[in-house]
């Protein structure tokens, strides 16, 4: 016997319908594809105009097709995923640009005798030279820098963490913060201003210390954050077995943050490294290599690329060396960061099995 | 050589808050007390006073004596960096030093206030080890990050830590709250073990644990909201637990509030 079983379709409360997996690849191709048709036919002729209209024709059509086929919940969803996607392209389309431009404009002149080799007699205008001059430099400026701010920003730190309550931290604490704000010039001018009751000449350690004023600030606030995720009782734990404190800081609190430290220095230190208004002020260049940076003045990297796009007069020798000292330098820094992120992993607290 | 506690007439405050007031008790060698009590009476605070480690939060002062044998462990010129090396802790939650092995974890104790030879180490921290039952578990893996262990390993760990600088009181806030049942058994059966070389102070939620683990229990409480906790008895275990002198210690063991 067979039953011919009534069967009530009801819609399922669980499930609706929705948009096949390509659907948003679907629309941002279709909502460029329209784009670029309204931009050839309005006359536009900027790409970013039309990238505009590609993004929000791309936000509405989403909106539009996912609210008749999936819903209206569904459809804000898409849109926020949308906008999230949209702001990262504008966040990373100019950095890509700004890398590819400097590669492809500074690979021209970029060898090893343009690392090993400094100005010296070639003219601004003339093809030839070399940053060796810059990259010593640089390296000395910033490296003199580092070894003033970074203990004193981290002792600082260590103060306003552990042992800090009263109205000297908060004084010191207020001065950090406005620290923090000084315009580089400023610490350029302040420096300078010393030099010149003293009557000295520029030379590189100056530019050091206003950078060093530039760091400080930066290193202090990062240590503080890293010092204060160190949890309390693994603090209580080495005061309770006799530990006295500065002990405990010294053997316990810094080593588990110091990862984090070493990041927050290298990071404070690519900041610095681009610095060009205090070296203008302080150091003022030099054409050839000056290995000391207590006596004469020298060449940075920044500085370096200033002056040779202020007084070459329009040559593209000196454009070209511009833009390769462009790439080293972003070179540099990115090599800190790398470096960074190394210590950071390798000293971080591990949890092997 | 364990010694013994005389506690008389000790406050503790946070700022002007006074959180317990005028306590006074007994803890004889080589015996296990007991505190037990609702939330928020104290019995963490008190234990805190007896190895000076309340004074660490902003605004801890004490007030009263603590004698530790002969000596007063408040009293004026007294360093509490010394107390502390005397009086051990174990605390709730296992907090062995990240960066450290466990075998550094165990020696921190000592090597973080004087130089040693790697060979006078390995002695002490095989021997502490042992002390706290884990040395079969670890002994492959001395060089291996301390926080790789499991909850119970890692409170051992910090048991071991604390025995290895051979206090003469060990003091234990809720040592197995943060634990599962079998490691809490591994951890009470140490404390029986324990109490033959050191003097140990533990506090407990858990009145059954009290009731399995402790010599003489000591019963907290607070009069209100905002009064200060004060020790309403304390008494061989066996007696507070089937005849408690004062009223408000047998409601709270049959759990008519807490």
């Amino acid at each position: 016997m067979s039953h011919a079983a009534i069967v009530e379709e009801r819609p399922s409360t669980l499930r609706g319908a929705s948009l096949p997996k390509w659907s948003p690849w679907a629309i941002a191709v279709g909502s460029v594809v329209v784009a670029v048709g309204i931009g050839l036919v309005a006359g536009l002729d900027s790409k970013v105009q039309w990238g505009l209209i590609a993004g929000l024709l791309f936000l509405f059509a989403t909106y539009g097709i996912a609210a008749a086929v999936e819903g209206r919940r569904q459809a804000k969803d898409r849109i926020a995923t949308g906008l999230v996607w949209v702001a990262f392209l504008l966040a990373v389309v100019p950095l890509v640009s700004l890398v590819w431009t400097t590669v492809s404009r500074g690979v021209k002149v970029l060898d090893v005798y343009f690392l090993t080799h400094s100005m010296g007699i070639v003219a601004d205008s003339q093809p030839g030279g070399g940053i060796y001059h810059a990259i010593i430099g640089s390296i000395e400026q910033v490296g003199l820098a580092t070894i003033i701010a970074a203990p004193i920003g981290v002792l600082t730190a260590i103060y306003l963490v552990e042992y800090g309550r009263g109205k000297l931290s908060r004084a010191v604490t207020f001065f950090v913060d406005v620290m923090t704000g000084v315009p580089s010039i400023v610490a350029g001018l302040f420096i300078l201003s010393i030099m010149l009751i003293f009557e000295m000449e520029p030379f590189g350690f100056a530019g050091s210390l206003a950078l060093a004023i530039l760091m400080m600030p930066v290193v202090v606030r990062s240590t503080e954050e890293m010092l204060k995720l160190v949890p309390n009782e693994l603090r209580e734990a080495s005061l309770a077995l006799g530990v006295p404190k500065w002990r405990t800081i010294l053997k316990v609190v810094l080593p588990t943050s110091i990862g984090g430290i070493m990041t927050g220095i290298m990071l404070a230190v690519a900041r610095i490294a681009g610095e060009t208004a205090p070296v203008l002020l302080l150091v003022f260049g030099n054409r050839f290599i000056n290995n000391n940076p207590f006596e004469g003045a020298q060449q940075s990297l920044p500085l370096y690329i200033y002056q040779q796009y202020a007084n070459s007069a329009g040559a593209n020798a000196a454009y070209d060396r511009a833009w390769a000292a462009s790439l080293t330098l972003i070179a540099f820094v990115m090599i800190l960061n790398l470096v960074a992120r190394g210590i950071a992993r390798w000293k971080a607290p591990k949890s092997g099995r | 050589m364990a010694k013994r506690i005389d506690v008389s007439g000790l406050s503790a405050y946070y700022g002007s808050f006074r959180a317990i007031e005028d306590i006074s008790m007994t803890v004889e060698p080589r015996t296990v007390t007991a505190f037990i009590g609702p939330s928020g009476c104290g019995k963490s605070t008190f234990l805190r006073t007896l190895n000076r480690m309340h004074e660490v939060t902003s605004g801890g002062r004490v007030e009263g004596k603590v004698m530790l044998d002969d000596e007063n462990l408040y009293a004026a010129g007294v360093d509490p960096v010394a107390v502390r090396r005397e009086v051990g802790m174990v605390f709730q939650r296992p907090n062995p030093f990240p960066t450290m092995s466990v075998f550094d974890n165990v020696a921190a104790g000592l090597r973080l206030n004087g130089s040693y030879k790697k060979s006078e180490l390995s002695d002490v921290v095989e021997k502490s080890l042992k002390g706290a039952n884990l040395w079969n578990e670890v002994k492959d893996r001395l060089n291996k990050p301390g926080s790789g262990l499991s909850g119970g390993q890692q409170q051992r760990l910090c048991i071991a830590r604390a025995i290895a600088v051979e206090p003469k009181v060990l003091l234990m806030d809720e040592p197995c709250s943060a634990l599962d049942p079998i490691s809490t058994l591994a951890i009470e059966d140490l404390i029986g073990e324990l109490k033959e070389r050191f003097t140990i102070v533990i506090v407990t939620h858990n009145m059954q644990q009290a009731a399995r683990v402790s010599d003489r229990t000591a019963f907290f409480n607070l009069a209100a909201v905002g009064q200060p906790g004060k020790l309403i008895e304390i008494d061989d275990t066996e007696r507070i637990f089937s005849n408690p002198s004062v009223q408000a210690t047998e409601d709270y063991i049959s759990g008519r509030f807490g």
